[in-house]
């Protein structure tokens, strides 16, 4: 069971990561869209720590955290992230496609909900191979509307696959919110529809989505089959670099979920230690993109290679 | 050499690779169970049990994505769709996700994945039953895509496209799964990326792939022509070395394929054969290929819009007398 320090070691070292990523995309030094997860840390933080290294994880383009969460070296991730020739994926990816097969990290992805299946079919190969890896696969509200999701709720369930569906909802698919693109709100009742076990927990606590999470892995081990997982949460800025985030949700909304925040929550009950933490998080992550900063651009010829094995 | 069906063919190949590597299995809708609607999964289940050969939903966006999951788990796995049409629901998985993998790794992870499927028409099957796709998928690197045209090449290329570290799109054609032809019996294998002179000749050459190899020998009967007939097998990779030398021979180009001509494979062989051996040709390349409508249901609409024999005869008029 992890402690406090732990989960919040983390989620400050997340945050650090991303205000250092905001400050290179305002300054133009950041190619690409930014999709941040400010406010929702403690999903990836209480979720990955349930998984085993070679479990399989599959995650959204603002998946960061939990590849972080994970295990993923920060460096190879930043450079990645940077499009560096020496990064996770050669430069070739970028931060909405990380792949990491030692760490089971089957790809961020570019697609709302398109790396569900891939989760759904690692799952299958340890079914067929009658292996204990699980694999989660993480996504927000808006990804229940989509159909490729629909099909693979229903094989995790027809199979048993050992998957969890680790739903972050934080409320808004983008800049709609729930109640103006769900015929019904209700996530795990449309799930169960399914046939599949659901749970649903305080996606600001790190602990309780550990709970939840673990819980899930440990049923999926044993053959019991599939879970979706709510996590309620809150995107706490927009949904990218340009969205203030402002235009649809009220300033008391987003104050009142502020306060919510899984980090500060956490700095109440950690105290004095958790100053030194997050000191020690921001250098280590400063350090670790100026490092990247220095690091070589791809070679253009790169360009062409790797299009087949 | 033994006489087999298209489709026993095919079986034989899968039985093959199910046998040479526990990791290949199969997933695909009516496959186990019922033994495929084209029987080319007859008897597998039986052999191989039904976590080897895996009968899925009507649900072709999500076992196509499970397959690039299962291969990215360690696994090779052969995805059966039952129609080519059918792909078009899996577009996001096929193209966005498995097709790019690889490279957007930057080589940290190989998907070996093959997608069998049927495609083609002659047969009624209207619009959503009858077409050939195969250049939709040439649009998008990282996928190999190959159209067999006879039983032996079918089991050789079903097994290099399992054994191929890469995805690769198999194509065989419903006019063909019942045509019979000597097979190598045992261990048979047929590298991607080489084309077949299916005859020699001199006057021109001509290109071409899947069922319109039968067209074309078929157009070429009785009409004395000295045609270079080759058979493709395999677009992407494709076999430039072979057409390069067979055009430096002949000076006369034609390519004919079933699907449509817009932005197809004869608009893409046309333009490199123009290119790079211009100085070569004796007269303006032709292409015979399907008319730029949808597939009508009626016979006499059919025969209007796909190539057949007489429209192949008149195309290598064209090429050999303008």
């Amino acid at each position: 069971m992890p402690q406090a320090e732990d989960f919040y070691r983390q989620m400050v070292r997340l945050r650090a990561v991303e205000n250092e990523l905001t400050k290179l995309s305002q300054t133009g030094q950041l190619r690409g869209s930014l999709h941040l997860c400010q406010g929702q840390e403690a999903v990836p933080a209480g979720a990955c720590a349930a998984l085993r290294k070679d479990d399989y994880l599959t995650c959204t383009y603002r998946g960061h955290g939990y590849v972080l969460a994970k295990g993923l070296d920060l460096d190879l991730v930043l450079r990645e992230i940077l499009g560096k020739a020496s990064g996770l994926c050669k430069g070739k990816g970028g931060k909405m496609h990380l792949f990491d097969p030692e760490f089971g990290l089957l790809g961020t992805n570019g697609i709302v909900g398109g790396g569900v299946g891939t989760a759904v079919g690692a799952a299958l190969a340890s079914w067929i191979d009658g292996k204990d890896q699980v694999a989660l696969t993480v996504f927000g509200d808006g990804t229940l509307n989509q159909g490729h999701v629909s099909e693979c709720f229903n094989m995790a369930a027809l199979y048993k696959l050992p998957v969890i569906f680790l739903c972050e909802n934080n409320l808004y698919a983008e800049m709609t919110p729930l109640e103006r693109s769900h015929g019904n709100t209700d996530l795990c009742a449309r799930v169960a529809g399914f046939g599949i076990k659901t749970d649903k927990c305080d996606g600001n606590d790190p602990f309780l989505v550990y709970d939840a999470v673990h819980k899930a892995v440990e049923r999926a081990r044993k053959g019991e089959g599939p879970t979706f997982i709510e996590a309620m949460t809150y995107r706490t800025i927009g949904h990218y670099q340009a969205d203030p985030g402002t235009q649809y949700r009220t300033p008391e909304e987003i104050a009142q979920w502020k306060e919510k925040s899984p980090i500060s929550k956490l700095e109440k009950v950690i105290g004095n230690a958790a100053e030194a933490i997050r000191e020690e998080e921001e250098n280590r992550v400063s350090e670790a993109m100026q490092s990247a900063l220095k690091q070589p651009d791809p070679s253009p010829t790169h360009a062409l290679t790797e299009v087949f094995a | 050499m033994s006489e087999m069906t298209f489709v026993q063919a095919i079986n034989s190949g899968l039985r093959q690779e199910l046998d040479r590597d526990t990791d290949v299995f199969l997933m695909g809708e009516d496959i186990a169970h019922y033994g495929g609607m084209f029987r080319v999964t007859e008897g597998l289940m039986d052999a191989y049990g039904d976590k080897r050969i895996v009968d899925t939903p009507i649900s072709e966006s999500g076992f196509i994505g499970m397959a690039l999951g299962a291969a990215l788990a360690g696994k090779r796995p052969v995805a059966e769709l039952m129609f080519i049409d059918f792909s078009l629901v899996a577009m996001d998985q096929v193209h966005n996700q498995i097709a790019k993998t690889h490279y957007m790794s930057g080589g940290r992870v190989k998907v070996p994945l093959t997608i069998i499927t049927q495609g083609g028409g002659y047969k009624g099957a209207a619009a959503q039953h009858s077409q050939m796709l195969e250049a939709l998928f040439l649009q998008v690197p990282g996928i190999k895509v190959v159209c067999p045209s006879n039983p032996a090449d079918a089991k050789g290329l079903v097994a290099a496209a399992i054994r191929d570290d890469n995805p690769v799109l198999f194509i065989e054609h419903k006019q063909l799964l019942g045509v019979k032809g000597e097979v190598p019996e045992g261990e048979h294998f047929v590298p991607l990326g080489e084309a077949k002179v299916v005859r020699s000749g001199s006057e021109l050459s001509i290109f071409t792939y899947s069922y319109c190899v039968t067209l074309v020998e078929q157009a070429l009967e009785g009409t004395g022509v000295d045609a270079e007939i080759f058979d493709l097998r395999s677009l992407n990779p494709l076999d430039w070395p072979a057409i390069a030398t067979s055009v430096k021979k002949t000076h006369r180009a034609l390519i004919v394929h079933e699907s449509h001509q817009r932005c197809g494979v004869g608009v893409d062989l046309a333009a490199q054969i123009q290119q790079k051996l211009f100085d070569e040709l004796d007269a303006p390349i032709g292409i015979c290929a399907a008319a730029d409508t949808p597939i009508p249901f009626a016979k006499p609409l059919e025969d209007v819009v796909l190539p057949s024999p007489e429209r192949i005869k008149l195309a290598i008029e064209q090429v050999l007398h303008g």
